[in-house]
C-alpha cells in the first residue's frame, strides 16, 4: 500500500504540473470511506388529467421520472406502442392490457410525429 | 401485481412496494435543488433544453437529463480543460432505480462464480492487499453517446457528445482474480453484473459478458480509483469494470457478480439490447431495413471534437486562430488528427497532445487562419490501425456508435 501511495502522491503531482490550470486534486492517499447518498426525486409529472395521463403517472413512474419521456424526440404514435409494450413485456411494468393503447395514444398526443 | 409478490427480492420489493403505495403524492411533495439554469444541447427538432444540476451526491454542476434512475451528461466546456475529465463531472448512466445508496468497501464483495475451481468473493480491500495494481488511462465513453444527433432520431436517453469521459483507472487485472479463482476448462465467457436493481424484481438485471480470452487478456481491470480519487457511489464506488476501448455497456459499477459461464450468454442486455447491424466499424443501416444481423455492440471507433470554439462563436478573421480539441482512436491509439476548413476536400494535420496511452483521450491543437464570413471547421481522426472517422453518419435503432466527422461553425469577423 506505501508503495501504491507514492504512486498516487507522484501522479497527483505529476497531473498537476502537466496540467497547469487545471487545478488537480491535492496529492493525498487514497482512502476508501463508506459512502452514503440520497438521491434528488423528480417533482414532475405528465400533463393533463384525462385517463392517459393517470395511466402513464401510475405505470409509467414507478421505474423512471417524467423527463425520460419528455426529453424524447416526437415519434410515429406506431413508435410508442413498441415502447410501451417494451415496458410491460420485457421490463414487466405492470401496466394491464387494456391500459397499453391508453399510454400509446397519451403519449402520441404529447410526443406524436406529426 | 401478482408478479411481485411471488418475487424474492426483498430490497427491491420492499422499494418497489413503497413507490406504489406512496404514489403522487410523495412524488409531488419531493423536494428538488435543481439549479434554475437550462442549457440548450442542441438536437435537431427538440426538444433539446436541459437543466443544469448540482443536485446529485458526488456530482458537479452536470446536464441533467434523467433524475431516476440518473442519467447526467458532461458539460461540454469540461472537455476543454484537460485530457482528464474531473471526476465530479465524470458522466453518470444508471438502467434500474434501485440503486443502492449506502455502499461500505469493508462489507461490499465481489463473487467469482461459475465455471471456476474455487467460488472466492473479495472486498476492495482484499483485491488491494492480494493482487497486484496496475494503472491504465481509458476512454469510458457509453454505447449511445450522441444519441441526440441520429436522423431520423430514436428513442433512449437523448444525449448530446458528453457521455464520455477519460481517467486514469487504478485496480486490478481480471486475469488475476480470475486466475485465483481457476478457469475451468470449456468457460466461454464472464458475465458481470453489479448491484443495482430493477424496480419490478423480475423484470431482467443488467448483465454483459466478455469471452473469457477478452476477460483475461490482462487489459480489463477491477478498478477503485480514478484519476486519483476514489470512484462516486454514482460512478459505480467500491469498484467497476474498465474495459479498455470498448463502450461502456461493458464497464459493470458496483461490481458484485462475475460468473465464469460455459456457454454463450444468451441474456436480454446482450441481445436483442445493446446490439449493432453486425457491419463493425460502420454500425450502419438503412432506416426500415429488412433482415440485418445484428450482433453486441463492442469496440469503439475513432472520434475527434472541437473543445475551445463553440459552434457559431465569432473568431478573427485573417489571422491565426488557436483551434483545440481531444480525440480518441477506439480501441486503438490516436495516429492523426487532421482539420479541414472546405467541406473536407482537403486536410491539415494538427499537433497532438502528450500521449498517455492508447485507450487515452489525446489533445490536439493547430492554428487556423479564417477568411472573413461563416465558415466550419471539420476536424478527423486516424487511429492507428488507419480507421478514419467517416463523412456521413451512421443509422441504427439503437442510435449506437456515431462516430462522423463533426462540423464545428465559426464566424470569422
Amino acid at each position: 500500500m506505501l508503495q501504491h501511495t507514492t504512486r498516487a502522491t507522484l501522479r497527483a503531482l505529476g497531473a498537476t504540473l502537466m496540467l497547469g490550470a487545471c487545478a488537480a486534486a491535492p496529492a493525498y492517499a487514497l482512502t476508501l470511506k463508506t459512502q452514503s447518498i440520497t438521491l434528488p426525486s423528480s417533482t414532475r409529472v405528465f400533463p393533463g388529467d384525462g385517463p392517459g395521463a393517470r395511466a402513464a403517472n401510475t405505470y409509467c413512474l414507478m421505474c423512471h421520472s417524467v423527463g425520460m419521456v419528455m426529453n424524447q424526440p416526437d415519434l410515429p404514435k406506431a413508435a410508442w406502442l413498441v415502447e410501451v409494450n417494451k415496458m410491460k413485456n420485457v421490463f414487466k411494468a405492470p401496466i394491464p392490457e387494456d391500459q397499453v393503447p391508453v399510454i400509446a395514444e397519451y403519449l402520441d398526443s404529447i410526443k406524436g410525429k406529426k | 401485481m401478482k408478479q411481485i409478490e411471488q418475487a424474492p427480492a426483498p430490497q427491491a420489493r420492499r422499494f418497489f412496494l413503497q413507490r406504489a403505495a406512496a404514489g403522487l403524492g410523495a412524488l409531488a411533495l419531493a423536494r428538488t435543488s435543481f439549479a434554475a439554469d437550462t442549457i440548450e444541447l442542441p438536437l435537431p427538432g427538440g426538444p433539446d433544453s436541459r437543466r443544469l444540476t448540482t443536485a446529485f451526491p458526488g456530482k458537479g454542476e452536470m446536464i441533467l437529463q434523467r433524475t431516476r434512475p440518473p442519467l447526467l451528461e458532461t458539460p461540454w466546456s469540461v472537455y476543454d480543460r484537460g485530457v482528464f475529465t474531473p471526476v465530479d463531472q465524470f458522466y453518470v448512466r444508471w438502467h434500474w432505480a434501485d440503486i443502492p445508496t449506502t455502499m461500505d468497501p469493508h462489507t461490499h464483495k465481489v463473487r467469482i462464480s461459475g465455471h471456476v475451481d474455487n467460488v472466492l468473493e473479495f472486498t476492495v480491500f482484499d483485491l488491494m492487499k492480494q493482487f497486484k495494481h496496475v494503472e491504465l488511462a481509458a476512454v469510458n465513453q457509453c454505447s449511445g453517446n450522441s444519441r441526440g444527433f441520429f436522423q431520423p432520431r430514436v428513442p433512449g436517453g437523448e444525449w448530446g457528445n458528453g457521455a464520455m469521459g477519460n481517467a486514469r483507472w487504478v485496480g486490478v487485472r481480471l486475469k488475476d482474480v480470475l486466475d485465483a479463482a481457476g478457469v475451468k476448462a470449456g468457460a466461454v465467457q464472464v458475465q458481470f453484473e453489479g448491484s443495482e436493481r430493477p424496480v419490478v424484481p423480475t423484470a431482467p438485471n443488467l448483465k454483459k459478458s466478455l469471452l473469457v480470452d477478452h476477460a483475461r487478456d490482462g487489459e480489463v481491470m477491477i478498478a477503485w480509483e480514478m484519476n486519483g480519487q476514489a470512484l462516486p457511489l454514482l460512478n459505480g464506488f467500491p469498484f467497476r469494470l474498465v474495459v479498455p476501448g470498448w463502450y461502456a455497456t461493458y464497464w459493470t459499477k458496483m461490481l458484485q457478480h462475475v460468473r465464469v459461464l460455459n456457454e454463450e450468454d444468451t441474456n436480454f442486455w446482450m441481445k436483442p439490447a445493446y446490439t449493432i447491424p453486425d457491419n463493425w466499424p460502420h454500425a450502419n443501416m438503412t432506416p426500415g431495413e429488412k433482415d440485418v444481423k445484428f450482433v453486441p455492440i463492442n469496440r469503439m471507433v475513432p472520434r475527434s471534437f472541437v473543445t475551445n470554439i463553440k459552434n457559431g462563436e465569432k473568431v478573427g478573421a485573417g489571422r491565426p486562430e488557436r483551434v483545440r480539441g481531444i480525440a480518441f482512436g477506439g480501441d486503438t491509439g490516436v495516429k492523426a488528427v487532421d482539420v479541414s476548413i472546405d467541406g473536407g476536400k482537403t486536410w491539415m494535420p494538427t499537433e497532438l497532445g502528450r500521449d498517455y496511452g492508447k485507450f487515452s483521450f489525446r489533445q490536439w491543437s493547430t492554428h487556423l487562419k479564417l477568411p472573413k464570413g461563416e465558415q466550419t471547421v471539420m476536424v478527423r481522426c486516424t487511429n492507428s490501425d488507419g480507421l478514419q472517422q467517416p463523412m456521413t453518419p451512421n443509422w441504427n435503432p439503437g442510435g449506437f456508435m456515431r462516430n462522423v466527422v463533426e462540423t464545428t461553425q465559426i464566424v470569422a469577423v
